[in-house]
């Protein structure tokens, strides 16, 4: 099963090395990685996606909290969250095809960042199916190009849902 | 009054206790060495290698529970010693390093003996840093020395770069760690701690295994108190021997794939395992679908990835072994004083493993003209009175020195178990010589081992550190062979070790005293004449090749379904001789002469 795992680690250099050799030298995929600083400028967040078992994915946590450098580890499959990514997409454009690519962009609430003679470059934010989907409505325009920025994810607050949940899996004391 | 990086550095080292740094010096390095040729309160050990530094610092940490420190330089100088790290870090042996680095404006141009240390070194060690500020210095040596020591002990590199060595800076030792990242576990949490204890008094078929994490976590008289109090019997892996005393009834001795038979039935057909620092290594568990069938599994460790990595725990307790034991007995003795009542209970799981033990007991026949290895290792004991240190190297020699020497005392047994280093031994016994200069440290080696180090017998020469080398040569690589013969029709690729250098000649080389026995009935005299020289010792004795190590759970079998003596076609194959023979006459100089 698919996990979004949020790291919050020590702003040092190595540290991304560190957590990403602990994923290849145990066999572990990354199924997407995005790192930045947070609001302290001397942490920074590593956001992971990652696939396995339960078992696996426990040890992915108890590896990480082990780096010195980890601060927390999150779970957040395990809670309520809202997850995003942004996505560039360059589209082919052939005069009969411009409509097509503005009124899709449209419907998902996109936006055309730049234009030449051939092609649309689209910027998108949103879930995983809101990307995949607008994706699969473009590809019968051609696809010239496509970069992903890799997955984000924060929990939702509790004051805000209205069922209880759980709280997230903060594995460090 | 600033001071420079290098007298930083040994002043820090001082704070830390350090007494005694194994290493060698190098171009980036010297500004660290000539201040601390000046100093009386730190001893060098100058290894003829960095590997030996390594493996020295190793032996010095198991056999004194400090950390070992080495100091080497950039380059090659911290390329030589990954093995030692690896090792360190497989086996949780605290030890700091110090690797030179070119200086801060050169690194990352592939400067001369430039290499990336901290990138080489990450995933064979605990945690690792640059320190590209001098005076991030001693901050940098405080933590290293406490994780290193710390949790679950493991290897630590500090990489130091020459204009940080020379920078100058104001010297304050930090009196706090400011590691907000790194807490490691201690308690034990209490509900799981009951719970054990009531899994504990209900089993009938327990049974305690103990690996390193127990002698690191100095648990030994808490294991012990666990173990009579309940009259359950303890299970030691190859690190965990030692903690429990092999003389003791209650004691199984070795568990895994070369562990006593009945120890191996015993764990299968266990009810209750109580694992105490220990990781369910493939050595010990093998084949994984069926290692324990029946038991509810208890599992102690401060390190909480070990818990459910391999092998599923019903009552998980992450916390320091010695601190959660201590829990445990008290729980125990409310739940049930009664010792007598308690023994009784045992007795007819005790019974049963005594039974196991008449069956099939550790068995060779030594006659009197080809030397047993176990024969050595036996009379060695005996010699030594049960006290020696002893550090081995890597292969059939280790797994009869496990057998057959029944340690005593956690500390006393210093051997290369997660890693398999040949070459640890003899710089490990060095190590430990090092830091007992009175106590009698003895390496059980063989020829294919030793000679992966053998140049650091000029450093036990130098110190006059009384080593006791005991080399059993077979003149083959004894495991391989044996797996060869086992399970590759007796193809002999690359295991038999042909021309050998003689070993009492190089004893004398490097002026040392040599012996040798060639047969069974010079052995005893040998041993007795080098465990009384004063000085070190190379002890030549030459051992039958074919020798198999049994027990044996072949690699991937079910750890019931043992091995425990040659199969028929392999006996009827060394009878006929002509296949055996033709073999090791290819080898020239395989036999004894």
């Amino acid at each position: 099963m698919e996990h979004i795992i949020s790291v919050l680690v020590e702003n040092k250099f190595g540290v991304l090395a560190r957590v990403a050799g602990l994923f290849s030298a145990r066999g572990y995929n990354i199924e997407s990685l995005s790192v930045a600083p947070t609001l302290d400028p001397t942490t920074s967040m590593i956001t992971i996606v990652t696939v396995g078992d339960d078992r696996i994915i426990e040890q992915i946590m108890k590896q990480l909290n082990k780096v010195v450098e980890v601060l927390s580890v999150v779970d957040h499959t395990e809670t309520d969250f809202l997850d995003r990514e942004t996505v560039l997409i360059k589209v082919h454009t052939k005069p009969e095809h411009r409509d097509e690519a503005i009124r899709i962009a449209s419907i998902f609430r996109a936006k055309i960042v730049d234009s030449s003679p051939i092609t649309y470059t689209i910027e998108i934010t949103g879930d995983v199916d809101k990307v995949e989907a607008m994706i699969n409505m473009l590809k019968p325009l051609g696809i010239k190009d496509l970069i992903r920025t890799g997955r984000i994810a924060i929990a939702r607050e509790t004051t805000r849902t209205a069922s209880p949940r759980r709280e997230p899996a903060l594995l460090k004391p | 009054m600033k001071i420079t990086g290098a007298e930083i550095f040994c002043e820090s080292l001082r704070r830390e206790g350090v007494k005694t740094i194994f290493g060698l010096p190098g171009g980036v390095v010297l500004k660290i060495f000539d201040v601390l040729c000046q100093r009386k309160d730190l001893q060098l050990i100058l290894t003829r290698h960095e590997q030996g530094a390594a493996h020295m610092a190793e032996g010095y940490a198991k056999a004194t529970g400090k950390a070992g420190v080495v100091l080497v330089t950039s380059g090659p100088g911290m390329t030589n010693i990954v093995t030692g790290l690896a090792d360190a870090h497989m086996d949780s042996v605290p030890l700091v390093a110090f690797t030179g680095q070119v200086s801060t404006d050169l690194i990352g141009n592939d400067a001369f003996q430039e290499a990336d240390n901290v990138g080489i070194s990450r995933p064979c060690t605990k945690h690792n840093v640059l320190v590209k500020d001098v005076n991030d210095l001693a901050q940098a040596v405080k933590e290293a020395f406490y994780i290193a020591t710390s949790g679950r002990p493991g290897p630590v590199l500090v990489d130091i770069p020459k204009d940080v060595s020379i920078a100058k800076a104001e010297f304050k030792y930090p009196d706090k760690i400011n590691l907000r990242g790194y807490r490691p576990f201690t308690g034990g949490d209490k509900s799981q701690i009951k719970q054990a204890a009531e899994a504990i008094m209900t089993a009938k078929r327990a049974i305690i295994y103990v690996g390193g994490g127990a002698v690191f976590g100095d648990a030994a008289d808490e294991v012990r108190e666990l173990a009579e109090i309940t009259q359950i019997p303890v299970t030691m892996t190859l690190m965990g021997l030692g903690t429990f005393p092999g003389t003791h009834e209650l004691s199984l001795g070795m568990l895994g794939m070369h562990g006593g038979y009945w120890s191996n039935m015993a764990m299968h057909q266990a009810d209750l395992l109580i694992a105490v620092g220990a990781r369910f290594d493939d050595r010990v568990t093998g084949k994984l679908s069926e290692f324990c069938p029946e038991a509810r599994v208890i599992h102690i460790d401060i390190d909480p990835t070990s818990i459910r990595k391999t092998f599923h725990a019903h009552i998980p307790i992450v916390g320091d072994v010695k601190s959660v034991l201590r829990q445990m007995n008290v729980v125990l003795r409310s739940l049930d004083g009664n010792p007598t009542a308690m023994k009784a209970r045992r007795a007819p799981w005790l019974k049963q493993i005594n039974a196991w033990k008449k069956e099939h007991p550790l068995v060779y026949k030594q006659d009197d003209k080809i030397t047993k290895p176990q024969y050595v290792v036996e009379k060695l004991y005996e010699l030594t009175k049960h006290e020696a240190i002893v550090a081995t190297d890597v292969g059939q020699h280790q797994m009869f020195a496990a057998q057959y020497f029944k340690g005593k005392k956690p500390r006393t047994w210093l051997t290369s178990g997660g890693l398999g280093t040949m070459g640890f031994g003899f710089p490990a016994a060095i190590g430990a010589q090092v830091a007992y200069p009175n106590r009698q440290v003895v390496c059980i080696t063989s020829e294919g081992s030793f000679q992966m180090n053998l140049q650091e017998l000029v450093v036990a020469a130098e110190h006059n550190l009384p080593v006791k080398i005991v080399l059993l040569n077979n003149g083959v690589h004894g495991m391989v062979r044996q797996w060869q013969d086992l399970f590759y029709e007796s193809r002999y690729s690359a295991s038999l070790l042909g021309k050998k250098p003689d070993f009492v000649k190089l004893a004398d080389a490097y002026g040392i005293k040599g012996l040798r026995a060639l047969k069974p009935s010079e052995v005893d005299g040998v041993l007795k004449e080098g465990l009384k020289h004063k000085g070190p010792v190379l002890m030549d004795i030459h051992t039958d090749p074919f020798e198999n190590c049994y027990p044996m759970i072949p690699a991937g079998g079910a750890q019931h379904e043992m091995m425990l003596e040659d199969p028929p076609e392999l006996r009827q194959s060394r009878k006929g001789g002509a296949v055996h023979k033709r073999k090791v006459d290819e080898g020239e100089g395989v036999l004894p002469a």
